[in-house]
């Protein structure tokens, strides 16, 4: 059966009273850009249901756009009958023998917003649902758990069908919660991070620390090649921001003792990404950080890092386990990306013992001996921003393909 | 010359080339390596992946990159047999199937496993219900190749993709060489669970191709090793020639936009010239082809006589299927289909690409009716 239109019905947006028209806007702009390969397909939006006219337009590649779009709760696919009965009775039964498995239950669920209709709800039920059983040998109805349950919506100009009711990846529109900075090491959690940050309406930009030589041009490809799935997620263009970190990491080696040195690090880290924040204009700081992972993520190590600003840092994956989190990384497709063997700036300056449970008066006596500010605005200075896009990047290796 | 044999293989678009020789020479290394040379035959390692998947509407991480369509072929069949064996030993195919899948079964089947052997009726055509009646609780695999390599016929894979939907333990695996920019499919849309391509038919290099692994699936590696391709095919990525398939379905899916229209034209031109000839039988059903295909036969002529006498005039056709035109036996494909023995012994296929022209078309239709008034006289 060939559907010619999506039913879209929204999440927690339906909830947001008088904001509720800037959150369907931006669900509006999500779906437009999920789906800005289809330009034959329109979107038509009202409060509280939105749909996509596929008008010729792949309806089932369009699914799996729309599947992705934070914001959406459920969509359906739906065809347009013409509003005859004898039409109805066979376009149904078409429809419901395309998803009818063997032993399946169903019902009919009819709604007429026009009650010209010769049909009233009651007469449709019974028709359709005697014609289905009728020619479908094994059907059975079940009113309270059906396993298909056809939809007919009777309306003036047409009669719409559907019976498929998709799960949406639930959420909020990307943006309609503001912008936030993610610290993005290349590792599995902070994609992960990033992600469930977007899903909750965030806009990110993203923040990688780079150490040449002691981490490679591989590994901050691995970070561009993290943040270009993130912007394929979001649909859009997202900034990664590359600091420039070889110098501070080598004060920190000088003046630091090593077993606070991962500690001081992060503080650093976490001041940079605080300065980016108020050029970029952000609200929040966004980590990868689970509650006892490692050294820097227990308690007392969060307690003595976070002590640098009082900014908001988001940490969305700070109650979960490492397995579900891997889950996720896998479902969204970052995993291979974050497993490739590169050292980061996280891994390759962990000191044999690392304090799991520094203090916050002995690391600021450490640094007292050496001013890190002007290492620090250099390095926010030489900021290299990059605007990564979801589309094939410009390669130097164009021209061979 | 004229090569009418593109079926068999097709000659790699000199850009193509190109490309193979340019990543062959600067970006020789090994992307596992952790060095920036390694690094750069990484990155268009990736860029091939992502090509080949945005041209078949899928992911990259679906992408498998394999030594051509018979590796493929192997990697589906055996690697998903294998891999659900106790789920049960049952598999579906069709016996017009190309050799790299019948000679996998015929393993298969020696190793415990059933196989169903679907037959085809007198257009080569496989049928959706023949397909769910031979189903049993054990089936776990149905494999049906989408264009029939030696006279054309497209199988009914989104009718059997649909019907399939309603068994969703049941694999289904798809052979795409023959159709690949002639023949669209989405993978997506007919629940297709594996497809296997070759780049060599479509203007790459031989000893490159492709296998289709819809996400979630698995499937048993054949070869093992340093687990390249994602565990799933080991062996050092063969990157210039990927970077060269990749160059060259884009080339030939651009083509054919208009190039499918234009091919079907010569197509049609070919069977009238070909009908007006005495004694010529045409197998290529007329509806529901592949543009690219026309198979024939010359009554009381034998095939390999009449592939040499035009090879006199320098036109290239081919008796079956390259692949097993050297063993001399008649077409299976076309003794499936109810043609006899002695027919299918003088068989001949066309086989086209997008830069044929009907002049071509015509000066071959002139030198098989040539051939076929000398060679008659002579053999009779």
């Amino acid at each position: 059966m060939k559907y010619d239109r999506i039913l879209i019905r929204y999440g927690e947006i339906s909830t947001k009273g008088r904001n509720r028209h800037k959150f369907v806007e931006k669900l509006r702009k999500s779906v437009k850009i999920a789906l800005a390969s289809y330009p034959k397909a329109k979107i038509e939006a009202s409060r509280d249901r939105m749909y996509v006219l596929l008008n010729g337009e792949n309806g089932i590649e369009i699914i799996e756009k729309l599947k992705h779009v934070f914001g959406i709760q459920s969509f359906s696919p739906a065809i347009k009958v013409e509003r005859n009965v004898e039409t109805l009775k066979s376009s149904a039964l078409d429809f419901v023998r395309s998803h009818y498995q063997e032993g399946q239950t169903f019902k009919v669920t009819p709604k007429r917003s026009d009650k010209t209709f010769e049909l009233n709800t009651d007469g449709i039920n019974r028709t359709i649902g005697g014609h289905l059983l009728q020619n479908i040998p094994g059907l059975r109805v079940d009113v309270k758990n059906p396993d298909i349950n056809l939809r007919i919506e009777v309306r003036g100009e047409a009669i719409y069908l559907s019976c498929e009711n998709i799960p949406g990846a639930g959420g909020m529109p990307i943006g309609s919660n503001g912008k936030a900075m993610l610290m993005l090491s290349g590792g599995i959690d902070s994609p992960v991070a990033g992600y469930m940050a977007m899903k909750r309406g965030l806009e990110i930009e993203a923040i990688h620390f780079f150490s040449p030589p002691y981490t490679s041009e591989r590994s901050k490809e691995k970070v561009v090649d993290l943040t270009k799935k993130l912007a394929e997620i979001y649909g859009s263009r997202i900034k990664l921001h590359i600091v420039p970190f070889t110098s501070i990491q080598q004060a920190v080696g000088e003046q630091i003792p090593e077993n606070y040195s991962m500690t001081s690090t992060r503080r650093m880290m976490l001041r940079i990404a605080d300065e980016i924040r108020i050029k970029q204009e952000a609200l929040a700081i966004i980590t990868g950080e689970s509650l006892g992972q490692v050294a820097s993520q227990t308690l007392e190590s969060m307690f003595t890092i976070n002590e640098v600003t009082n900014t908001p840092i988001l940490r969305p994956l700070i109650m979960m386990d490492k397995t579900d989190i891997i889950k996720i990384a896998h479902e969204i497709d970052t995993l291979e990306i974050s497993n490739r063997p590169f050292e980061d700036c996280c891994t390759i300056f962990v000191p044999a013992s690392p304090k799991t449970k520094p203090r916050r008066e002995k690391v600021q006596h450490y640094e007292s001996f050496f001013d890190f500010t002007p290492l620090i605005e250099k390095a926010v200075q030489e900021v290299e921003t990059l605007v990564i896009t979801p589309e094939e990047q410009t390669s130097e290796f164009n021209s061979l393909f | 010359m004229i090569y009418f044999d593109n079926s068999a293989t097709t000659k790699p678009y000199k850009e193509v080339l190109e490309s193979f020789i340019t990543v062959s020479s600067n970006y020789f290394g090994n992307p596992s390596s952790l060095h920036g040379i390694g690094g750069q035959a990484e990155r268009l390692l990736t860029q091939a992946r992502e090509q080949v998947a945005s041209l078949l509407k899928v992911k990259p991480s679906e992408v498998y990159f394999t030594s051509g369509g018979t590796e493929s072929n192997n990697m589906a069949i055996k690697g998903a047999a294998l891999l659900n064996r106790k789920k049960g030993n049952h598999i579906i195919t069709s016996s017009i199937e190309h050799a790299s899948v019948l000679a996998v079964m015929e393993q298969l089947a020696g190793e415990g496993f059933d196989i169903t052997y679907l037959p085809v009726d007198q257009d080569g055509r496989v049928s959706v219900d023949d397909v769910e009646k031979a189903i049993r609780k054990e089936t776990i695999l149905v494999s049906i190749m989408q264009v029939n390599n030696e006279v054309g016929t497209i199988q009914p894979i989104s009718e059997i993709g649909d019907m399939l939907k309603r068994y969703s333990s049941i694999l289904f695996h798809v052979d795409s060489v023959q159709a690949v920019g002639k023949v669209p499919l989405s993978l997506y849309a007919n629940k297709v669970d594996f497809c296997s391509f070759s780049a060599h038919k479509f203007h790459g290099l031989k000893g490159t191709g492709v296998l289709y692994v819809r996400e979630g699936v698995r499937l048993l590696p054949l070869l093992s090793g340093g687990n390249q391709e994602r565990k799933m095919r080991s062996g050092t990525e063969n990157v210039a020639g990927f970077v060269a398939m990749a160059k060259a379905l884009r080339m030939t899916l651009e083509k054919s936009k208009q190039g499918i229209t234009d091919m079907r034209k010569i197509q049609t031109s070919l069977r009238k010239g070909l009908a007006d000839i005495e004694g010529v039988r045409i197998h290529t059903p007329l509806e529901g082809t592949a543009p690219h295909i026309v198979n024939f036969s010359i009554e009381g002529i034998k095939s390999e006589v009449f592939i040499h006498a035009l090879e006199q005039e320098e036109v290239f056709v081919s008796t079956t299927s390259a692949c097993s035109s050297k063993k001399k036996s008649p077409s299976k494909t076309l003794l499936s289909m109810g043609v006899p023995d002695k027919l299918a012994d003088s068989s001949i296929r066309i086989s086209l690409t997008f830069d044929n022209t009907e002049a071509e078309a015509s000066a071959v239709i002139t030198a098989i009716k040539k051939y076929a008034n000398q060679l008659r006289k002579v053999m009779k």
